[in-house]
């Protein structure tokens, strides 16, 4: 330190520095347990995973209890099925309840972003039930012997999407910076048209990633399927039957007695992870090559 | 719309406004037309009376300068212009603003049509974040334009108008981020003139610009204005000097004064025009 320094230097300077040194080392502390978790979890999977992963996970569906060998290919393409069909209901009223947020002001719209965030924190079971009573005991009724499909975990799953999505999708639309509203309105376009061929193509980067959080989080719900899509030992594709998921699987594959069955557990969770993985960064390459060329 | 027995009354307790009159027409053979006039223009946010009794008006084919200091409500005056403002909440605004004979704030006023009319052009140059060509094209698909080739004609042409042609005619499908600023204040003026508008208003346009592109956007107005009418809000005295015809100067709302811009900054009729212009507040 220079003289000229330490004249000008506030007294008990040390004292501060020393408090700066204390909470960044705090913070790093933090952040690298955080992460030390997560890579704890990705460790552990590709340990005990990788070694179940084979070209028979994906081929094969379950064999009868007891007898080793199958696969989890009925699981993977419920989850597949499952997940479409969720974004059908959660994309469209998720997005369009963001935009409305955005474009209307009022009580009634306070009350339904209240409402959405109620929903947010509904356990998802509760979500799972509340799909059994209104859609699939009404099937049950009316088409006596049927009931559980995968319409109807799409349903629930679904229902769990809406908020996320149409928070995120708020959020960023609040973010587009007032000068782009203005350049599109001042040539003549009008709210909805500026909204459609301007914000939302600014924002579609963060709606995505909504979407994405949206669907890694229903791609793991094991609770809402138990009473809607309720699994499957045969392989379907059809939404009007009840229907396999990987959750669902891993859940019982890891509660079984046999231990070819937990490494199918373990292979089903890895797929779990590696599906959201996949799915991000496919969106996100998408997304800067569109970015970048314009159309 | 005010009663015209209450507009009198008003007048009459109002002081004397600055009646604006047509400028001689030094060298110019056009015949000077109105084509905005405004009259007893007040503008409130929420109380706060932003402008006072405005009284200008606007020439075909010249470049009309705003200056003043910050907060004087030059933005917000050019704003009302082509109702820019009604985006803004908890506003209200008195007087008239007459385009063309077409009171711009009549019911039967088109909002849409009268932004194709009167263009904008911001501070901050604002691309859409979309293709150069995009960006230029969206106007005219916006008013109906959907067949292709007549759409790369206006693209061509806007941008040879705004001088930007020659520097991407070879990468029109390059986002329009990723040109400078200046140039990306070029294809904002692009993108307004492929409306085809009738007035331009420029809302210190060069503010946020290198020297260079600044010159190149005053040589464009200079092109610029012997097709159009032009309003520009600056910052920046001599460019207010450099481009325009007529100067209007305002202060906390109020016009002090307007006229010929060479008088303006040589004469002015109004001491606080001179405090101003000399650098003494503001």
């Amino acid at each position: 330190m220079n003289s000229a320094a330490a004249r000008y230097a506030p007294a008990r300077l040390w004292v501060r520095k020393a408090k700066d040194r204390l909470l960044s080392g705090l913070m790093a502390l933090m952040a690298l347990a955080a992460v030390g978790a997560l890579a704890l979890v990705l460790l552990y999977l590709l340990r005990n995973g990788l070694r179940a992963l084979s070209l028979r996970i994906f081929l094969e569906g379950p064999t009868p209890m007891g007898t080793p060998g199958g696969g989890l290919r009925n699981a993977i393409a419920g989850t597949l099925v499952l997940m479409a069909l969720a974004s059908a209901i959660g994309l469209p009223l998720g997005i369009l309840g963001g935009i409305y947020q955005i474009e209307v002001k009022g009580r009634f719209a306070w009350t339904v972003r209240f409402l959405t965030d109620v929903l947010n924190s509904i356990p998802s079971i509760v979500i799972g039930i509340f799909v059994y009573v209104v859609v699939v005991l009404p099937t049950a009724r009316i088409h006596p012997g049927s009931g559980f499909s995968a319409l109807a975990g799409g349903v629930a799953l679904g229902i769990i999407m809406i908020p996320t999505i149409m928070r995120t999708t708020e959020e960023i639309l609040r973010l587009i910076p007032l000068s782009l509203w203005e350049a599109s309105l001042a040539l003549g376009a009008t709210r909805w048209r500026t909204m459609w061929s301007v914000v939302l193509p600014a924002a579609r980067g963060g709606i995505l990633t909504g979407i994405m959080l949206a669907l890694a989080r229903i791609a793991g719900e094991t609770a809402p399927l138990l009473f809607t899509a309720f699994g499957n030992v045969d392989f379907n594709l059809k939404i009007t039957k009840p229907i396999d998921a990987l959750p669902l699987s891993i859940f019982t594959n890891a509660t079984s007695p046999y231990d070819y069955l937990h490494q199918q557990a373990q292979a089903g969770a890895i797929l779990l992870v590696l599906l959201i993985l996949v799915l991000s960064v496919v969106t996100r390459v998408m997304l800067s090559r569109k970015m970048y060329e314009g159309r | 719309m005010r009663e015209d027995s209450d507009m009198s009354d008003l007048v009459n307790k109002m002081p004397l406004p600055i009646f604006d009159t047509p400028p001689p027409t030094p060298g110019r053979e056009v015949e000077i037309c109105t084509r905005i006039d405004v009259s007893h223009l007040s503008f409130f946010y929420g109380k706060f009376e932003a402008l006072k009794d405005i009284n200008l008006r606007i020439y075909d084919r010249q470049v009309t300068a705003l200056i003043g200091p910050s907060g004087c409500g030059k933005s917000t005056f050019l704003r009302t212009l082509n109702r820019m403002n009604d985006l803004i909440p908890n506003t209200r605004l008195e007087g008239r603003v007459v385009l063309d004979g077409e009171d711009v704030y009549a019911r039967s006023m088109d909002v849409v049509l009268l932004r194709k009319r009167v263009g904008m052009v911001f501070q901050r140059p604002n691309p859409f974040p979309m293709s150069i060509w995009d960006n230029v094209a969206y106007g005219p698909r916006l008013h109906g334009e959907r067949n292709k080739a007549r759409l790369n004609a206006i693209v061509e042409r806007s941008l040879r108008q705004a001088a930007l042609w020659d520097e991407v005619k070879d990468s029109l499908r390059k986002s329009a981020y990723a040109l400078s600023g200046g140039q990306q204040q070029r294809l904002c003026i692009a993108r307004v003139l492929a409306v085809e508008p009738e007035i331009i208003l420029m809302d210190e346009p060069a503010s946020a610009l290198d020297p260079t592109s600044t010159f190149r956007i005053e040589q464009l107005m200079e092109d610029l204005k012997n097709r159009f009418a032009i309003v520009i809000v600056t910052h920046n005295l001599q460019q207010a000097a450099r481009v325009s015809e007529r100067t209007a100067f305002f202060l906390r709302g109020e016009l002090v004064e307007i006229g010929d811009t060479e008088k303006l900054f040589t004469q002015p009729a109004d001491s606080r025009t001179e405090d101003y212009i000399r650098g003494r507040f503001g």
